[in-house]
């Protein structure tokens, strides 16, 4: 697995460029699959227009304590791209204008960011009504200054959702790095103390399962039950509810696509379970990602694909929500993996 | 024509035995959906069988496709491993078990 990013291991890859040709040559560039604005066409789908802007995604950096195999982000402790105070001050002017009543706060690990705590403060002051931050969970035990983030998130009545892709550790430090099971582990026993996942306590903390390789979710109310069983059981560990998340081929993951031979089947198999009721309600429709340097995405994946929003406003400093409503979402073969089965967001299945 | 027997690009061709017996292959898939849905086992339980037998048949593109559906599912390898030895046990059993019916026509036929 690898230990550096894409980026600084001077990777082809690391340049979105490189990978939305990937992603439109090949089996799409030769007709064999069908192109993703062709499929939503078929079903009057095209071109996507957002619906209502809901929920508001910020991307506090890069930078994160950990090296996945499956990253879309090709985030890593040598990634430097972090947010800052400046523009988490023009992200608080617009969470007040968006009108979006979920404000999600992602990464890298975006507890890494020098100004998190004092925008956490700020922003909840904000009104929102479901306050999100993603945490990778091995950050709260990577170093003593981290170690009262539970308490920190409950200050704030924030909603945990962390990564947990399996409930035993081998698939799991497979596909995040030797040792991240049993950090995991220690820091959702952190939040359940402080009363994260417990029954009655209010604060909420969900998990993430995607898949550790080249391969779909299956039924996240199935695996919802056996993750709940398995970490009940072994750990004494609670947890709301399980989103399952499909892994896009997009960064890393599309590099260990092609370096397992799987891309073909993989983008195969996302074809074949294209379910035309998950593009009604992907969440590019309701989402707008902020990068950390303040500019606007579709989502985090086309973040990590450098589209843009395809509007005159662009950016926070601009940010007029009429304006970017009026707009088409910019789609590649990407897509697919968002409308595959039951749909994937990161709220998990969109169906 | 290809020069081997198997061709695992054929598995996803599987849909294509209905063109030419529409009733037929229609009748199939259907049963055989209903066969996987969830009912008084698990959809889970179901694709462990499910792989088990495809060992015991040796059909090598059902092997592809419930190792797949296995990780899917979230089922382990200790589990995929355990549910193919139940069908060798069976295939070896029911090997060793005619050794009864050798048995018997030795003696039998001998003095």
């Amino acid at each position: 697995m690898p230990t550096k990013s894409l980026l600084s291991r001077k990777n082809n890859l690391s340049d979105p460029e490189e990978q939305l040709k990937y992603l439109s040559n090949g089996i799409f560039g030769d007709g064999e699959l069908p192109l993703f604005k062709d499929k939503i066409a078929g079903g009057g789908a095209y071109p996507l227009k957002p619906k209502k802007l809901e929920i508001l995604q910020l991307n506090l950096g890069y930078m994160c304590n950990q090296v996945c195999s499956h990253c879309h982000v090709d985030a890593g402790p040598d990634r430097k791209e972090i947010m800052t105070r400046e523009t988490m001050q023009l992200c608080l002017g617009v969470i007040k204008k968006s009108g979006a009543h979920t404000l999600d706060l992602t990464g890298g690990a975006p507890e890494m960011n020098p100004d998190f705590r004092w925008f956490v403060e700020e922003a909840s002051k904000a009104g929102i009504k479901d306050f999100i931050v993603r945490s990778n969970l091995t950050i709260i035990v990577a170093n003593k200054k981290y170690y009262d983030l539970p308490q920190f998130f409950k200050k704030h009545n924030v909603h945990v959702v962390s990564s947990l892709p399996f409930y035993k550790k081998e698939k799991t430090d497979r596909q995040r790095g030797s040792g991240v099971f049993d950090k995991s582990i220690e820091a959702l026993k952190m939040l359940n103390a402080v009363g994260y996942g417990r029954e009655g306590s209010g604060l909420k903390l969900d998990l993430v399962y995607n898949p550790a390789g080249a391969f779909l979710p299956a039924n996240q109310q199935a695996l919802e039950r056996d993750f709940k069983s398995a970490l009940k059981e072994d750990f004494d560990i609670d947890f709301n509810e399980l989103f399952c998340i499909t892994n896009l081929p997009i960064s890393r993951f599309l590099e260990y696509l092609i370096a397992s031979e799987n891309y073909e089947d993989y983008m195969t198999g996302l074809v074949e379970a294209f379910n035309p009721a998950a593009v009604q309600n992907v969440m590019c429709t309701n989402t707008i990602s902020v990068s950390w340097d303040g500019w606007l995405y579709d989502c985090d994946f086309n973040q990590m694909l450098g589209l843009k929003v395809e509007s005159r406003v662009q950016h926070l400093k601009d940010f007029e929500p009429e304006l970017l409503q009026d707009r088409e979402i910019r789609v590649s073969q990407h897509c697919y993996g968002c409308t595959a089965g039951a749909g994937s967001s990161c709220q998990g299945s969109v169906t | 024509m290809s020069k081997t027997y198997y061709d695992p690009a054929d598995l996803k061709k599987f849909g294509s035995i209905s063109e030419w017996d529409e009733e037929l292959g229609s009748k199939f898939f259907e049963y055989y959906n209903s066969v996987f849905e969830e009912g008084a086992l698990t959809a889970r339980e179901k694709s462990l069988i499910a792989l088990a037998v495809s060992h015991v048949v040796q059909c090598p593109y059902c092997i592809d496709a419930y190792t797949k559906d296995g990780l899917q599912r979230g089922i382990e390898k200790e589990e995929m491993m355990e549910a193919i030895h139940v069908g060798a046990a069976i295939k070896g059993g029911a090997t060793l078990v005619h050794g009864v019916q050798m048995m018997n026509k030795y003696d039998k036929l001998s003095m």
